[in-house]
């Protein structure tokens, strides 16, 4: 494929910042408030519409995207976003203010309610918040949920087991929550050691996470036998569910022994990830730790929908119930799918992966992998193979991490794409390790910039249009 | 109807001819998943057409009662342009996620770093990082970033005792794990007790928080003298505001702030459910603590101007248990929104709009005064977009009876009711008035 990224170019900077196109200054005057309540002035950018819609419009021909091309990203599940979700979610009676009544706001209430049904019976799980607004915030949520519960058997814990492989966020979200974090090695299979298990599991384990498939794709085929050990010490297991598209219609980690788990509805259930957010990270657990979770919790009684708080709930993990144009989009593309369109979901991401892998030049050290695998650059930079990548126009996988493979590239297709655009995909993974030391580390060169000195913008950070003025 | 997912393009050779080459005899033989935790694909959900999936939800949408909102507390809202509405739905800012490869996402890492300088300005703090979920959770990472930070001795956060309740229940629970404790000090009339607020102060004061507006629209006066306070005791002094208030009212920098966060979602987000935008600004000292993500200016090998995440070894990805934060996925698509509108306002747009925020507040409530048995505002002070009602009838039943009009207002206590106004709402005031007049 010949591919050049639209660039809007002049002497040292592409697109002008709107600070450089028009800035403008408001004194503050006529002030109905005495002037020692007010500031001065507010000096912004002073631009009229047309001006700005052909900035942002550059801008965003500027910007990579799951529309723009194969976008496989290891861990992050870039699936198409289906357009009809952004028009059920732009419903005006869709957008109502939290404190209204619940009397007044039974449609919203139902759709809430109906979501955790649908995601407990995804999971596997008993019940469902919806309130965390993230993935992150959900393990966060858990881990407190976790930690309530320990406290109501009046049992004091002080850690979280996590293996190396984990996304860093678990390890963030236990420390936290304020558990010392217990780092489980991985094993010569890639999968939990389970030897390496038993040593850290103690009465002082609260919980332990883990992803399933794991960070290289491997399901953990000791998951039952892992469970029962974790219950035995008195621990509980959380399910990191970043993974969860490998599984929908395949396996259900309630099912396996997990007690707590967090949905990564931007990821599995197609809601769009908008160049960072928002997501949602609802939290299912069995009924044993529903107590816990956190307020206000929707019920239904007759048709009648409501808000309950509970007396042993966390109590919040947002200022109010998450990110719920996310959650709307979410529940309208499961309603769409349907069981068969879910296993399908999860039987198309699975073959896919495994297609790619056997279309590429390199070494993949772990199988049998589900939706995800963790190729090896070998003796090349994974990093500048990257870069060499996206010369061939695709966004290339996630690079260097998980760290116990040399190298990583991880790779997650995902089920959107067809066997053309998976052989295009294998061509820029397969030409890039072909091309010479100089071609990769002069890459990219057809994107909007060139290679970006990321050392200099951290040892003179330039954090705003002022800064850069200050220069 | 479709058969398995309608996102999912594969023909049926196509999917034959993939299985071949893989060497795999069906689909399901490419799952490494033990008999006994298998699971039969039954959940038991309808697959719809996309035209039945959209009946579906707008039907069940339309179960909200169609309401005129006369709501504030935290969440505010204000109208969106089209143009916000139609350019953030472009897909190539939709469906892009962080910005790990920068060379090819220029265009969503210059709308943060845009979006980070608008707050630079409206702050006049040097650092805002490029979103954190919403002013609830921007509050509680305040409170863990003055624990981290030498600057700040310590471990009591002091808050107003008129405070959010969602705002304090994730403070506490971002605290927990942490020596840090939280308090309340008492309000006069609104506003911070100012000499209250002094009594407890001491050296094991870690942060103070104050609002500006408060939860209940009041406009702090005293803001420079809260700042000198929590200086004198090695406090770090966070105000919590919004994005439109900061347009007109007292500069953060300029009364101490160390920290700013608050909603940003007031502008770029109709009324959505109480899904925000938190906004984060601090001084440069601070800069290594921060949490979340930032965007800088960097150059290519071309010697172009060109931007990228930094300082990412702050965050979990590279840090883990020791991060400043556990954030990955923010609000950045909510970020470009709000950027988008605040550019389309332009610094005279914003001021106006935050000047009709006091004047419609003041004259609704002057309006409301002149009902028997209602007086209001209820707090002598300067109020923003909200204000607090005293009702000498019940309140509960003047706000149901209000419902039944078409009208939704908080109630605050047994006598007190609380209402928030705004351009969406402002054509309607003279319609609450005399549904006020109706119902007393």
């Amino acid at each position: 494929m010949d591919f050049d990224q639209a660039r809007y170019a002049r002497d040292d900077r592409y697109e002008p910042l709107l600070s450089e196109k028009n800035a403008a200054r408001e004194e503050i005057d006529d002030s109905p408030l005495p002037d020692e309540l007010t500031r001065d002035a507010v000096e912004l950018p002073g631009l009229s519409e047309p001006e700005l819609a052909r900035h942002y419009t550059r801008l965003s021909q500027m910007n990579w995207s799951v529309e723009s091309g194969p976008y496989p990203l290891g861990s992050c599940t870039m699936k198409y976003n289906p357009s009809f979700t952004e028009d059920v979610a732009a419903d005006p009676n869709a957008a109502i203010h939290p404190d209204r009544s619940p009397r007044t706001s039974q449609g919203t209430l139902e759709l809430l309610y109906e979501l955790q049904d649908y995601l407990a019976r995804i999971g596997g799980m008993d019940a469902v918040t919806l309130q965390p607004p993230a993935g992150a915030a959900g393990e966060f949520t858990g881990i407190l949920v976790a930690k309530a519960y320990h406290e109501s058997n009046g049992d004091d814990r002080s850690e979280v087991v996590i293996p190396a492989s984990a996304h860093g966020t678990n390890f963030a979200s236990a420390a936290m929550a304020g558990y010392d974090v217990v780092e489980l090695p991985s094993g010569d299979d890639g999968r939990v050691d389970m030897e390496a298990l038993d040593a850290a599991l103690s009465e002082d384990t609260a919980a332990l996470m883990l992803t399933n498939p794991n960070t290289v794709g491997l399901f953990e085929r000791d998951i039952v036998e892992i469970a029962e050990m974790v219950h035995d010490v008195g621990g509980l297991l959380y399910y990191d569910g970043a993974n969860l598209n490998a599984l929908l219609g395949r396996g259900r980690p309630g099912d396996m022994g997990f007690d707590i788990m967090h949905y990564n509805v931007h990821k599995t259930f197609a809601t769009p990830h908008g160049g960072g957010g928002p997501g949602a990270g609802p939290v299912g657990v069995v009924s044993e730790l529903e107590p816990f979770l956190p307020n206000p919790r929707v019920r239904e009684k007759g048709g009648n929908y409501r808000l309950e708080d509970a007396e042993d709930s966390i109590g919040k993990v947002h200022g109010y119930t998450g990110n719920w144009f996310v959650l709307v989009k979410a529940y309208a593309y499961i309603a769409r799918l349907g069981d068969a369109g879910l296993s399908d979901a999860s039987a198309k991401a699975v073959l896919n992966a495994n297609y790619l892998a056997e279309q590429l030049d390199y070494e993949v050290p772990y199988e049998p992998f589900h939706h995800e695998f963790a190729a090896t650059a070998g003796d090349r930079d994974a990093a500048d193979v990257a870069k060499r990548m996206l010369d061939y126009g695709v966004h290339p996988p996630t690079t260097k991490w998980p760290e116990f493979v040399p190298e990583a590239m991880l790779t997650e297709p995902t089920e959107i794409e067809n066997r053309d655009s998976l052989d295009d995909l294998a061509h820029a993974f397969n030409a890039a390790m072909a091309d010479s030391d100089e071609e990769l580390e002069n890459a990219p060169s057809r994107t909007t910039a060139r290679r970006i000195d990321q050392v200099g913008a951290a040892r003179d950070p330039q954090l705003s249009w002022q800064a850069l003025d200050d220069e | 109807m479709t058969r398995g997912s309608p996102y999912a393009p594969h023909t049926e050779a196509e999917t034959a001819a993939m299985l071949d080459a893989v060497g795999a005899a069906d689909e399901e033989s490419l799952f490494d998943i033990p008999e006994d935790v298998r699971f039969d694909g039954e959940f038991g959900l309808e697959e719809r057409s996309e035209r039945d999936a959209t009946t579906l939800l707008s039907s069940t949408l339309a179960k909200n009662k169609k309401l005129t909102e006369f709501l504030g507390r935290g969440h505010h809202s204000h109208y969106v342009p089209s143009l916000v509405n139609d350019l953030s739905r472009r897909s190539e800012f939709l469906t892009s996620y962080t910005q790990y490869q920068p060379e090819i996402t220029q265009g969503f890492l210059q709308v943060l770093f845009e979006y980070q300088s608008m707050l630079v300005e409206l702050t006049g703090l040097p650092v805002a990082n490029c979103s954190m979920y919403d002013a609830a959770t921007a509050l509680a990472e305040a409170a863990r970033l003055s624990n981290r930070v030498r600057q700040a001795s310590g471990h009591r956060i002091l808050v107003p005792e008129i405070l959010h309740d969602g705002k304090r229940s994730v403070l506490d629970n971002y605290v927990a794990g942490t020596d840090l404790t939280v308090e309340t000090y008492p309000m006069d009339d609104g506003n911070v007790d100012v000499d209250a607020l002094s009594d407890l102060a001491d050296d094991e004061v870690s942060m103070v928080y104050a609002e500006n507006p408060t939860v209940r629209g009041t406009i702090e006066e005293r803001l420079t003298e809260i700042g000198e306070l929590a200086d004198e005791v090695d406090a770090l002094f966070c105000l919590g505001t919004d994005i439109v208030a900061l347009g007109l009212l007292q500069e953060p920098a300029s009364v101490g702030a160390d920290v700013v966060v608050g909603e940003a979602g007031a502008l770029g987000m109709p009324n959505a459910y109480g899904m925000g935008l938190g906004l984060f600004a601090t001084r440069e000292e601070f800069l290594r603590q921060v949490p979340g993500r930032l965007v800088g200016a960097s150059e290519d090998a071309g010697g172009k101007r060109a931007y990228t995440l930094t300082l990412q070894t702050r965050e979990q990805h590279i840090r883990k248990e020791r991060a400043t934060s556990n954030i990955c996925t923010n609000q950045a698509w909510v970020a470009l929104r709000t950027a988008m509108h605040v550019a389309y306002l332009g610094p005279d747009g914003l001021v106006d709009l935050a000047k009709q925020c006091v004047t419609d507040a003041e004259s609704l409530a002057a309006e409301l005064s002149e009902l028997r048995g209602v007086r209001a505002p209820v707090h002598d002070r300067h109020h923003f977009r909200e204000f607090v009602v005293h009702t000498d009838q019940p309140a509960k039943a003047i706000a149901s009876d209000l419902e039944s009009e078409g009208f939704a207002v908080h109630v605050v206590s047994e006598h007190k009711l609380q209402v928030c106004v705004s351009d969406l709402n402002a054509p309607k005031v003279d319609q609450l008035v005399a549904a006020f007049e109706e119902v007393l």
